[in-house]
């Protein structure tokens, strides 16, 4: 298994071939905490977006904070641009259960009322717990529910998907 | 044993300053550093806190703590509770714990107590059952943790780093709980000079052995300072003739322009409030340019969202 795992690299060009079309003025990607905030900033550069990049750390808005508490490293969210009727392009690394994307989606209302959200992710791995699904994949797979799979970026930049 | 770690070393209870690592200092300022944001948003609240019950048991009157330790709650979603307990159940004879064990049975997970006695707090907190945190909001002379972690939150905000900084503490540090907490949480975070600037009448016994330079004199001790706290003269809890009049004090040791030209060109002022202006600080110096007195209250605001998010994430629900 983990032999197929594709290279992040190609998965984030395809992905933006794929976000290309669909690419308005009014689109603001955000990026979630810390996979995903890597993953944005390359579709930021590919898609030539011209609005600023939005980030988000959701630790205030998960749903296990009571069980395991504050994350020891949280990271201010960052949206430079007002929510108010944007087309908000959400990009994580990995959908698992879909908790962390209704957690950034609560948070997002927070700060005003989007057109809509759609969700890109760079691997769909299965084992969805929500309703909520990519609306951009850049590949996805079935993972044992006691696998995970990981993205690390190298000081160079260079992305890497494991599994473990 | 540590009654305000738990046995993994993390956050049980915040009761002083003292003796806490600066890991848990730092990884409280730096989770303010990720609430201030919340306030300035269309919804100023996040749902950290929602389900929980906080009770600010004020058994010394304040308006500016509890009111900051309010807001913190709200804005993290938590339903909180005030009690003016000086005004109501103390007066009918109902002993503290008799108090707490009440608000308990109405399932509160966190109490702020504020009280004029010193160990209030902690005294609540080896009675309290094992999911209640309780957070001390001032007990007498002693302590006003989250008081000195909003000053060092503000001194980070303004100067970037603690290793290269002196900092003054001016005033009647005798009667203050913050300054104490203010020296633990200095010296710990690594700040090479600690100044106490006071009248010998106005300061602790004893108090060199925290790791502070003691001056008499205001002029030599500003010199070259790169914070200057002016602490908020206790006229109320001044017992006896510690100092002639408001007016000698403020002759000698009252914050001027004239005397904060003596700190360096950018020291920043600070003052815990509330101010007595014209006795500890000039009214110039206290609206001035170098004042950072109302980011002071801003900052207060996070440090006690942070502080609370923390205590109550590490608890089991």
């Amino acid at each position: 298994m983990p032999a197929s795992l594709p290279d992040a690299n190609t998965l984030i060009t395809r992905l933006a071939d794929a976000i290309a079309p669909t690419l308005t003025p009014n689109t603001f990607i955000v990026g979630i905490h810390t996979g995903g905030v890597w993953v944005a900033e390359r579709l930021h550069v590919l898609l030539r977006c011209t609005q600023p990049l939005g980030t988000l750390d959701i630790s205030f808005y998960r749903d296990d904070f009571s069980r395991i508490g504050l994350h020891p490293q949280v990271k201010p969210s960052n949206l430079p641009v007002d929510l108010e009727g944007r087309d908000i392009l959400l990009v994580d690394d990995v959908l698992h259960s879909g908790r962390t994307v209704r957690a950034a989606m609560n948070e997002l209302f927070d700060y005003g009322r989007p057109a809509s959200i759609r969700l890109a992710v760079l691997v769909d791995r299965g084992g969805h717990e929500l309703p909520i699904r990519p609306d951009f994949a850049g590949h996805t797979l079935t993972v044992p529910s006691n696998q995970n799979i990981n993205l690390s970026r190298l000081d160079d930049g260079h992305l890497t998907l494991t599994l473990a | 044993m540590n009654l305000q770690l738990n046995p993994d070393g993390s956050l049980r209870h915040l009761l002083t300053l003292d003796g806490l690592p600066r890991t848990i200092l730092t990884h409280i300022l730096d989770t303010a550093e990720s609430f201030m944001d919340v306030g300035e948003r269309e919804v100023k609240k996040v749902p950290l806190l929602r389900g929980k019950s906080i009770f600010n048991l004020f058994f010394e009157p304040s308006t500016r703590t509890r009111t900051t330790f309010e807001i913190a709650a709200k804005r993290l979603s938590a339903d909180v509770v005030n009690l003016n307990i000086a005004t109501s159940s103390q007066t009918k004879g109902e002993a503290i714990l008799d108090t707490v064990d009440n608000l308990a049975a109405m399932h509160a997970d966190m109490f702020i107590v504020r009280h004029a006695q010193s160990g209030a707090a902690h005294f609540i907190a080896r009675n309290v059952a094992p999911h209640i945190s309780v957070v001390n909001a001032g007990d007498g002379r002693h302590s006003h943790p989250t008081q000195g972690l909003l000053d060092m939150f503000t001194i980070r905000r303004f100067k970037g780093e603690f290793h290269n900084l002196t900092v003054a503490i001016v005033g009647d540090v005798l009667h203050s709980r913050v300054a104490r907490s203010q020296i633990h949480a200095l010296t710990t975070l690594g700040v090479p000079e600690v100044r106490v600037i006071a009248p010998k009448t106005l300061l602790p016994t004893g108090v060199e052995q925290m790791g502070v330079k003691v001056y008499h004199d205001l002029e030599a001790g500003l010199h070259g300072c790169d914070v200057i706290i002016t602490l908020r003269l206790q006229s109320e809890r001044m017992k006896g003739a510690l100092l002639p009049s408001a007016q000698e004090y403020f002759k000698f040791f009252g914050l001027t322009p004239a005397k904060l030209a003596l700190a360096k060109p950018d020291a920043i002022v600070m003052h815990p409030g509330p101010m007595n202006r014209g006795v500890e600080i000039d009214s110039e110096v206290a609206d001035g340019p170098q004042s950072v007195i109302l980011p002071q209250v801003t900052y207060g605001i996070a440090v006690r969202m942070a502080v609370m998010a923390i205590l109550a994430g590490g608890t089991t629900a």
